[in-house]
């Protein structure tokens, strides 16, 4: 019945990914996720593992290294945050359409400048349209589920994409909490052997990977990935599904919390989470028909299911730990507020950017959401849609 | 295969991420629209001495079976020079394509 543990979000996913015991691990250290390739090189050193550690130069050759590590046959892992995933960036776009399911630990933290290493989305946000699958995890428990889940997602013949796993840095990745691990040899079923169709390696079939692609073909191979994208929602379920008979533990695109009868809903995602379930419990007890929706996959983006799910609060509030500084709300809130326009579920919605650069969010400023919410479903409209909480003006 | 893949293919059809599962296939590639400038081959001061198919980047210098380079093969010319530069003979002029 699993192994209970107490572990950081780091020692977790370090963890995840001894038990998956990866063919090739490249990684750079950086702040908050260094943690992890030094685990994890320990367990190398060890013989806990079989991997081939690479300690590469910079996190552009981490990703490089992945990509090549992948195109060849093997299974890849890496681990980054913030300016190492900006450094990443060109390799990412080359991951994904190369339909690489590379698998990637991201510890969310600011992207300078100015120099900030502390915990907020706007790494993640930087690569949101890159074509990667992107799963949150509420606490530490979830970041390494997710990772147990990854490969069997990622690799799946009709999505073939990478994936990242994504948790909050210092809050989650160095916060010490209970947790039930899986016994090694039913993650190593689970997780099952990588066998890809087509890889560099085999001396069978010579292939090209990566060749040129001209104006005839590069519109429909933008297209292939998104129906991969399109598909892995299928295969997420799936995966789900069959994890939740391992572990009792389950998943969906998205957790909803109190949801059933809420009036008024707070969208967010990682950490946050979990204040705002406790300040649901405290509203609920005074009779405020509060809920949660914690978006856990990000990409592809549930557009229809959050849309019916929001679709009879009275109003509701998206909260981004990124700005977008597009003067017109966060990422998190254009997605949510597009899938509920297009799927026609006219509710008044709120933009709460939070929490830049690790700035605390404590009960008190999520009370001040719902009661703002409170005040909107009272007016009947929103006068100001963009909002913050948390910031000195 | 990824061979038979041409500007009409649609998505369902065609590889991932542009692979190409077949080896040997760059003949199917003719990049010699790509010239500005050309080669000539000037086969009487030529000596057949094999210096200058080696370097051709693509398929542009045709060798027969008995062991001699022919007139060049302007399919796959990309008017590079690397075998005028190395042609130790001024068997090859480069000249405007014209």
């Amino acid at each position: 019945m699993g192994i209970r543990e107490r572990l950081s979000g780091n020692e977790a996913a370090a963890i995840a990914m001894k038990q998956i015991n990866p063919d090739v691990v490249a990684a750079f250290p950086i702040t908050p996720s260094t943690e992890i390739p030094q685990y994890f090189s320990t367990f190398v050193s060890n013989g806990a593992v079989d991997t081939e550690f690479v300690a590469v130069e910079s996190e552009h050759s981490a990703m490089s290294a992945c990509v090549g590590a992948e195109a060849a046959g093997a299974r890849a892992m890496t681990a980054t945050s913030a300016n190492g995933l900006s450094y990443m960036w060109e390799m990412i776009y080359i991951a994904s359409s190369l339909r690489l399911p590379i698998v990637m630990s991201l510890v969310n933290r600011a992207v300078s400048g100015p120099l900030n290493i502390h915990c907020d989305h706007s790494d993640a946000m930087g690569v949101r349209d890159s074509g990667w699958i992107m799963l949150f995890s509420e606490n530490n428990q979830e970041a390494y589920d997710n990772l147990i889940m990854a490969h069997r997602i990622a690799e799946h013949k009709d999505v073939l994409l990478p994936l990242m796993v994504c948790q909050d840095g210092f809050i989650t990745s160095h916060s010490i909490e209970n947790i039930e691990l899986i016994e090694d040899d039913k993650v190593k079923e689970f997780v099952g052997t990588y066998k890809p169709e087509h890889y560099l390696l085999n001396e069978k079939e010579p292939i090209a990977i990566g060749p040129l692609d001209v104006q005839s073909y590069l519109f429909e191979h933008k297209y292939q990935q998104a129906e991969a994208m399109r598909n892995a929602k299928k295969v997420i379920n799936e995966v789900a599904k069959d994890f939740e008979k391992m572990t009792g533990r389950k998943y969906s695109f998205f957790e909803e919390y109190q949801m059933e009868d809420a009036d008024i809903a707070i969208v967010c995602m990682n950490s946050t989470a979990g204040t705002v379930k406790t300040v649901v419990d405290e509203l609920r007890a005074n009779g405020i028909k509060a809920g949660l929706v914690k978006v856990r996959m990000f990409r592809p983006f549930p557009a229809e299911e959050i849309a019916t799910a929001l679709g009879n609060v009275k109003a509701v509030a998206i909260m981004d730990k990124s700005d977008s500084l597009n003067g017109a709300g966060g990422a998190l809130f254009e997605d949510v507020t597009s899938a509920m326009y297009v799927n026609q579920k006219q509710v008044p919605a709120v933009s709460y950017v939070y929490g830049i650069g690790g700035r605390d969010t404590t009960a008190k400023d999520i009370h001040e959401v719902y009661s703002s919410l409170q005040e909107v479903v009272k007016e009947g409209k929103v006068t100001n849609p963009y909002r913050y909480v948390g910031l000195r003006k | 295969m990824s061979t038979s893949i041409n500007k009409n293919t649609p998505a369902s059809d065609m590889t991932i991420g542009g692979n190409i599962y077949e080896a040997g296939n760059a003949i199917e590639f003719k990049t010699g629209d790509w010239r500005s400038i050309k080669p000539k081959y000037i086969s009487e001061k030529c000596t057949q001495c094999g210096l200058c198919f080696p370097v051709c980047p693509d398929d542009a210098i045709p060798v027969g079976e008995d062991q001699k380079r022919k007139d060049f093969n302007y399919d796959y010319c990309k008017g590079c020079g690397v075998c005028a530069k190395v042609c130790p003979f001024n068997a090859i002029e480069m000249v405007d394509e014209g």
